[in-house]
């Protein structure tokens, strides 16, 4: 742990970012940061640019302005390559696994930056204690899985990276409220275990729930920010968030 | 009528058809091993690499140059003739590595974010280059080795298979065979079908897409290499070899849906039994109108209607199973 992050600064800290699609502005001076520990929940309404912030934070996507530190070492503009190896992980929007990989191999893509065999094993097996289902799948394909068994193979693959902050885009999108309940159970149990989340979620009420605490995107702007507590209990986070 | 139908039957035995089968194999090994190349490429980055086909051209004049050194001719002894073609094999490997790495790195990384056209003009431009520098400043005639390994193998009545040809075959089977652990079971390889199914979780995952693409662009042309001496084994070679071998590998690569290695392998002796059985056969069957000239219509005849039937191929990629 560096210094910066054991004076109580943040473990990550993004400042004033920007971002563009060609002319189209995603992201106009977002800032927020992430604490050793926390789940900060990030909501918002379809393109409000929740997605853009999480996929440049990752490094898939650079930011015209603003600036990324993470554990006290900026990764503003950094490849995506180089902020895995450093801890940050994404486990995107849709899944996106690797459909004609069986499920062991899209785990084992997980751990790609790392060559410490024996703690790879390890964690493949922590991996299926957290997700039993995907051990009797391990050998499948994984895009015959079903959606919330797919869903479970993204966080699992993201974990294999052995991040120390996981941001997890949309896990709940798509699936059965049963499943729904599973996977924000699971996220508040990878929490536990250390690792500090960053998650991005259209199903605000969930998100709050389970969050420390939340940032509210409009536009590609932080217009609200709290507790997950306050939040919830905002008369605008009401209105325009939780339908009510 | 009655004169065509004995033409036709008369050239039909047993002993002929199998001796055209393992001619087919033989071509159809060398085909293979370069489609395999325009195959991977085409996997990682979309782009078909019409270079490829010159590298392999370039392969065929280093292995004339090896064994040249040595002064193989076809009294040469066993002792001296293997060490040798294992030494035009390894220069032939090395030096298509170096090429197709070079070529990646100087005519396509630059245009990777270019509209799709232009990096496959930059791969023609890259081709002429090649031809034209080889008929330049090496040679614009047509080269052959000695008989190497002159004898065969009796197999059936008097079918046989000639030394030369097994080796071809056992050699393409070991680089196949060799390929698909690479691809299967390294991480390297894994990284690579990670990118062809799915770029961007490639790159969330860590995977350095210069590295990979190198990589398949060293792995390709090495086994272009390959196919350069086992091709110079029974063909001959001048500086347009690299078109018309590459354009029947690349058919084959389609044949067998480009982007699947497996596909690439089947491709290639599919159409290597095409074009040794057409010609074979294609003059009786047609009563004589065509004649195994043709030989080079039938690979390309079968690319259009495979184009037409079965564009993604015989072994699709199945993209709509995404997840």
């Amino acid at each position: 742990m560096s210094d910066s992050s054991s004076n109580g600064s943040a473990f990550l800290e993004v400042t004033g970012l920007e971002v563009a699609y060609g002319k189209i502005v995603a992201l106009r001076g977002v800032s927020l940061n992430v604490s050793q520990g926390e789940i900060v929940t990030l909501i918002g309404a379809n393109g409000a640019g929740k997605s853009t912030t999480v996929r440049t934070l990752a490094g898939v996507m650079r930011p015209l302005a603003g600036r990324v530190v993470f554990d006290g070492k900026e990764t503003t503009g950094r490849p995506a390559e180089a902020i895995v190896r450093r801890g940050l992980c994404l486990a995107p929007e849709g899944r996106r696994l690797f459909p004609r990989m069986s499920v062991h191999e899209n785990l084992l893509m997980g751990a790609y930056t790392r060559r410490d065999r024996d703690g790879i094993r390890a964690d493949m097996e922590n991996a299926f204690t957290l997700f039993p289902r995907l051990k009797e799948r391990s050998t499948q394909l994984a895009g015959t899985l079903s959606g919330g068994e797919q869903q479970m193979l993204a966080i699992g693959r993201a974990l294999m990276s052995r991040p120390r902050l996981l941001m997890l885009d949309e896990p709940s999108l798509g699936l059965a409220p049963i499943l729904v309940e599973t996977i924000f159970s699971i996220i508040r149990d990878i929490n536990k275990q250390g690792t500090s989340i960053l998650l991005v979620e259209q199903n605000a009420r969930q998100a709050l729930q389970v969050a420390h605490r939340g940032y509210v995107l409009e536009t590609g702007e932080i217009v609200q920010t709290g507790t997950g507590q306050e939040l919830l209990e905002s008369a605008e986070v009401q209105r325009a968030y939780l339908g009510m | 009528m009655q004169r065509c139908l004995d033409l036709l039957t008369s050239g039909l035995t047993p002993e002929g058809i199998l001796q055209q089968l393992i001619n087919g194999v033989t071509l159809g090994s060398v085909y293979a091993l370069i489609a395999l190349g325009y195959s991977m490429v085409y996997g990682v980055l979309e782009l078909i690499n019409f270079a490829h086909g010159d590298v392999f051209m370039i392969g065929t004049f280093v292995v004339l140059g090896v064994t040249g050194q040595f002064g193989l001719t076809g009294t040469s002894s066993l002792a001296l003739v293997i060490p040798v073609l294992l030494l035009a094999m390894i220069a032939a490997m090395a030096l298509c590595a170096v090429l197709g790495f070079t070529i990646e790195k100087v005519a396509y990384r630059p245009l990777r974010r270019a509209p799709r056209l232009a990096p496959l003009i930059s791969a023609i431009g890259v081709s002429f280059f090649l031809e034209a520098w080889i008929a330049t400043y090496v040679s614009s005639r047509d080269h052959t080795l000695p008989n190497l390994l002159a004898g065969d193998i009796p197999l059936y009545a008097d079918v046989t298979i000639r030394y030369v040809q097994v080796l071809m075959l056992v050699s393409s089977v070991v680089m196949m065979v060799g390929l698909q652990q690479l691809v299967r079971r390294t991480s390297l390889g894994r990284g690579m079908r990670a990118v062809a199914q799915d770029r961007e979780a490639a790159e969330l995952m860590g995977v350095n897409m210069d590295r990979v693409i190198s990589f398949t662009f060293i792995i390709g042309s090495a086994l272009a290499g390959v196919a350069a001496v086992l091709w110079m084994l029974n063909y001959s070679t001048n500086q347009t070899i690299g078109f018309i071998a590459g354009l029947k590998a690349f058919t084959a690569a389609v044949i067998g849906g480009i982007g699947n290695i497996p596909g690439a392998m089947l491709g290639g002796f599919l159409l290597g039994l095409a074009e040794s059985l057409g010609a074979a056969y294609i003059s009786n069957a047609s009563c004589g109108i065509f004649s195994s000239a043709y030989e080079d219509v039938f690979a390309f005849a079968f690319l259009i209607l495979m184009l037409v039937f079965r564009p993604s191929g015989i072994m699709r990629e199945r993209v709509s199973q995404r997840a």
